[in-house]
């Protein structure tokens, strides 16, 4: 067994192992340095190697290195699907490894349901062309020409001649050089030379296999973020400040003194206590006395917060779309309708808190997170350290859900910076107040939309105006330690990225502006309401009020919703999805929701919107309760077309996942605050959807392009969800919910003044 | 001051020396390496922590050590076995219910007990007794199926 077979099996045993990162740093030799020692060892870890991407085992398995991650929702499953089909391998015979500095490409981590749709395409040429490679070698062994060649489940066969992958080159390296667009993060791009199956000729693409990972999941076998340890670590939690934007002056250290090996870990604002047990840990973090400078006001009452939107001075303004002369329509228009619609400031509320462990010293440095973005992270921990970033590795590790940028990039920074501190690995896990308080929140907005119709009931113009803090307060990423809280407690000047949205749709009005102002922050610096992306970034904040909006334009019209639509839409794949939708629902035009002075009022809402290629229709149906206020989305009936399909089983679940999730973004999420503190900081104050309010059924009607190459399904279904329902409320109630969440409080009230 | 705890984990006799106060969680979690109850919240409001106590499903976040002395305490780990899983893990593979799956210990370990109690229940019997358990990637129609599925299994 030479040394690359040895390093193979090692990377291979290693991760199939779970809870194997406590095994790998015992290793007697790190897969590294196996490699580092073999004369015909790995060439280096950059993208147009081959050898990056697959490596095909001494038994002529193969391993696909994918530089993002599956967050739960099957990516990984779809990759495997991808480098089999490509490899002519059977499924079970590719493993994927994932989000490891040391072994995968940046391709960008889990990021904008960009997991197939960019990151899927490099897996998918580079298995091409190893496929490719391997029947030539093939050929040559054979004394027969390539073209003559076929492959099946990694044996290369020409009438009664066959050699088998693991013949080819089990256990060694391509060597082989792929094309790169020179670009690391979500744009990255290989290609080789192979020309892709065409999907007519699909075996494993499109079918749908199971999550393997679920099994584990589901028999308590997997190991999360949550439950590795390394030797020697010690515990830490954080203590934020008591009142946001206050500076710490003093901390008592006696105050802990009563606790075994409790001691504080301080950096100008930033504040921690490590143990060596946990519980002792988290009951210092509670004992230790501090005292902050006054609390300052950085926030207006919450009760003004859109208002506050709306006078605040911008920071930046773009109108991407300005078509026609919205402005002259208007002044002839017959009738105008304007609307404005309120959004909350939203928490990602992940199911646990986030979990970091670093061990920021020695010889290589080591990060193992949860977060979204491991190659970033490195980067981000390496800054805040002064450490070299290329001697240390990164490795993500299953975390308890993230949704974006969560509070996970930020638990990161916070180890590596107290590791550095102590010279020991780190163990940092987040208490809940420190997740649902203080983690980059979905940003708050107000929308206003404008429409003229003629005296025909045409659009005339339209005017979509939106205006709101920026997604990327902090950026999508902890590779700067800016972006991060321990960096902006200690030394590093916040500075956020200005960016905001407008509708993903496609309308023809002709006369047509869609424009955005972002605003500033409220605070600077060290925020718990600093803004980030948070799931489908300004997707259902913006589609809530765009597509609110455009069945308040088709009700002014007199036109059914749907009917609405189509009028203004070309593009065949908007018309197929929404006409499929309509259809699942077997939605009537001349039907109307109940209305009336009973009790429980029923009534249905259509929406439609587009996400990076990606198109989805939504009909709900919602029952609205007179007494109780309270909202069910009952029903929904969902039309998705993402291109082409890999995995027709999970895809089902991802969707489902991604209506819940909006009908309690929807319904009930909201950041509570006061002037200088966050209020919402756990599950009693901010709620989240219960199984006693899911619907009782949402029914799919998935449109496959396999002509087309994937796109995104991880949250386009998200941002549909809104106006769904509110549309559903008003042709249940005759009521325009026009601000989220409508929560039943809101609807009681809006139900009374009706 | 630190006492001495003995309880049943899963089968299996364990001490532990802790503060009584200290939550069972950390018991389970830090002391003993068993880490299918996660931390969730610390406050009993999302049962990613929940455990069987003498077959009651209980939030170990909460629930002081010194409480579970003598006691029998049944994890996720142990609720079936790798050759013969519980109805209802059986039922949540079946339906691929979880995407990030940190929820898991708090719907599978409070179903199990429910559906011990209530074999054949309605869908509204089903959401009610599950109230309070928390799942943030929204995976509730897969739950509910899954749960549904199990209970036709527990009372074929």
């Amino acid at each position: 067994m030479n040394m690359n077979e040895i390093s193979n099996i090692a990377r291979r045993d290693f991760f199939k192992t779970t809870g194997a990162l406590v095994i790998s740093i015992a290793l007697p030799g790190s897969i590294e340095s196996a490699l580092s020692q073999s004369p015909s060892g790995k060439p280096p870890l950059l993208p147009d190697e081959l050898d990056s991407w697959i490596a095909i085992l001494p038994n002529g398995n193969a391993t696909a290195y994918f530089g993002k991650m599956d967050m739960g929702q099957g990516v990984d499953v779809a990759v495997q699907q991808i480098v089999a089909e490509e490899l002519d391998l059977a499924f079970e015979r590719v493993n994927v490894i994932m989000g490891d500095t040391a072994l995968t490409c940046n391709q960008g981590g889990a990021s904008g349901s960009t997991g197939l749709q960019m990151g899927g395409m490099a897996l998918r040429n580079a298995a091409a062309e190893a496929r490719r490679v391997l029947v030539e070698r093939a050929a040559q062994k054979l004394g027969v020409a390539a073209d003559q060649l076929r492959v099946e489940n990694g044996v290369v066969m020409s009438g009664s001649q066959r050699i088998t992958y693991s013949d080819l080159i089990g256990g060694q390296y391509f060597h082989h050089k792929l094309e790169w667009n020179k670009q690391y993060g979500n744009p990255l791009k290989v290609q080789g030379k192979a020309t892709l199956k065409k999907p007519s000729e699909y075996k494993v693409v499109g079918k749908p296999f199971p999550q393997a990972v679920i099994t584990e999941k589901v028999m308590g076998r997997q190991k999360f973020i949550t439950d590795i340890t390394v030797p020697g670590m010690v515990h830490a939690r954080v203590v934020r400040p008591l009142n946001a934007g206050c500076a710490l002056v003093a901390v008592d250290e006696n105050s802990i003194k009563h606790i075994a090996s409790a001691r504080v870990v301080r950096e100008q604002n930033f504040l921690a206590v490590v143990a060596d047990k946990e519980w002792d840990a988290v009951r210092a973090s509670e004992a230790l006395k501090v005292k902050w400078s006054p609390q300052c006001n950085p926030f207006p009452p919450m009760a003004t917060l859109h208002d506050y939107i709306r006078k605040a001075s911008f920071t930046k303004k773009e109108t991407p779309v300005n078509r026609g002369d919205v402005d002259e329509a208007f002044k002839t228009a017959a009738k105008t309708i304007v609307a404005e619609y309120e959004w909350p400031l939203q928490s990602h509320a992940s199911m646990g808190p986030a979990c970091a462990i670093a061990d920021m010293n020695g010889d290589t440095p080591r990060l193992w997170t949860g977060s979204q973005k491991p190659h970033y992270g490195r980067s981000g921990c390496a800054r805040i350290t002064g450490i070299p970033l290329e001697k240390m590795r990164s490795t993500w590790v299953p975390g308890p859900g993230s949704y974006g940028r969560n509070e996970a990039g930020d638990c990161a920074a916070d180890a590596a910076l107290i590791s550095k501190a102590i010279g020991k690995p780190v163990r940092l896990q987040y208490m809940r107040h420190d997740a649902t308080a203080w983690d980059p929140k979905g940003p708050a907005g107000v929308y206003r939309g404008r429409a003229a119709l003629d005296a025909a009931g045409n659009v005339a113009a339209y005017d979509f105006f939106a205006k709101g803090f920026t997604r990327q307060d902090v950026a999508t990423t902890e590779a700067d330690p800016k972006d991060t809280l321990a960096g902006q407690f200690t030394r590093f000047a916040p500075k956020g990225t200005l960016i905001f949205q407008i509708p993903a749709e496609a309308y023809t009005f002709e006369n047509k502006r869609c424009g955005w102002e972002t605003i500033p922050a409220m605070l600077e610096r060290g925020s718990p309401l600093r803004t980030g992306h948070f799931r489908d970034p300004l997707g259902p904040e913006t589609h809530f009020a765009s597509e609110s909006f455009i069945d308040e334009v088709a009700a002014a019209a007199n036109a059914d919703p749907v009917a609405f639509r189509l009028k203004y839409l070309t593009r065949e794949r908007d018309v197929a999805v929404i006409k499929a939708a309509a259809q699942k629902a077997n939605w009537k035009s001349n039907e109307r929701g109940s209305r009336g002075k009973g009790n429980l009022m029923r009534g249905r809402g259509f929406a439609y919107t587009e996400r990076n290629g990606t198109v989805v229709a939504l009909v709900a149906e919602v029952e609205v309760e007179r007494k109780t206020g309270r909202v069910w989305a009952k029903k929904f009936w969902c039309a998705h077309d993402c291109g082409q399909i890999i995995n027709p089983g999970t895809i089902l679940t991802v969707i489902e996942g991604n209506i819940v999730q909006a009908i309690s973004r929807t319904l009930l999420e909201e950041v509570k605050f006061d002037q200088n503190q966050v209020l919402s900081v756990d599950w009693a104050t901010y709620p989240i959807l219960e199984l006693a309010d899911t619907p009782e059924s949402i029914e799919i009607a998935l449109i496959d392009r396999p002509e087309m190459s994937p796109q995104g399904a991880g949250e386009p279904s998200h941002r549909t969800v809104p106006a769904a329902i509110a549309n559903a409320i008003f042709d249940a109630t005759g009521i325009r919910m026009r601000k989220v969440p409508i929560t039943p409080q809101r609807m009681r009230e809006a139900l009374a003044r009706a | 001051m630190a006492e001495k705890f003995s309880f049943v984990v899963d089968g299996k006799s364990v001490a532990v020396e802790a503060e009584p106060a200290m939550p069972l969680l950390y018991a389970l979690r830090s002391e003993l390496g068993l880490t299918n109850p996660k931390f969730g919240c610390g406050k009993a409001q999302c049962g990613a922590c929940t455990v069987h106590v003498d077959g009651a499903p209980m939030r170990s976040c909460v629930t002081p050590v010194s409480l579970i002395k003598g006691k029998r305490v049944t994890t996720l780990a142990g609720l079936g076995t790798a050759e013969k899983p519980h109805p209802l893990q059986q039922a949540y593979i079946d339906e691929g219910v979880p995407q990030c799956g940190f929820c898991l210990s708090g719907w599978l370990m409070t179903a199990a007990a429910f559906l011990r109690n209530n074999p054949k229940p309605t869908d509204a019997q089903i959401r009610q007794a599950m109230t309070g358990i928390k799942c943030r990637c929204g995976t509730h129609m897969a739950i509910m199926r899954a749960i549904k599925r199990a209970a036709q299994t527990l009372s074929a």
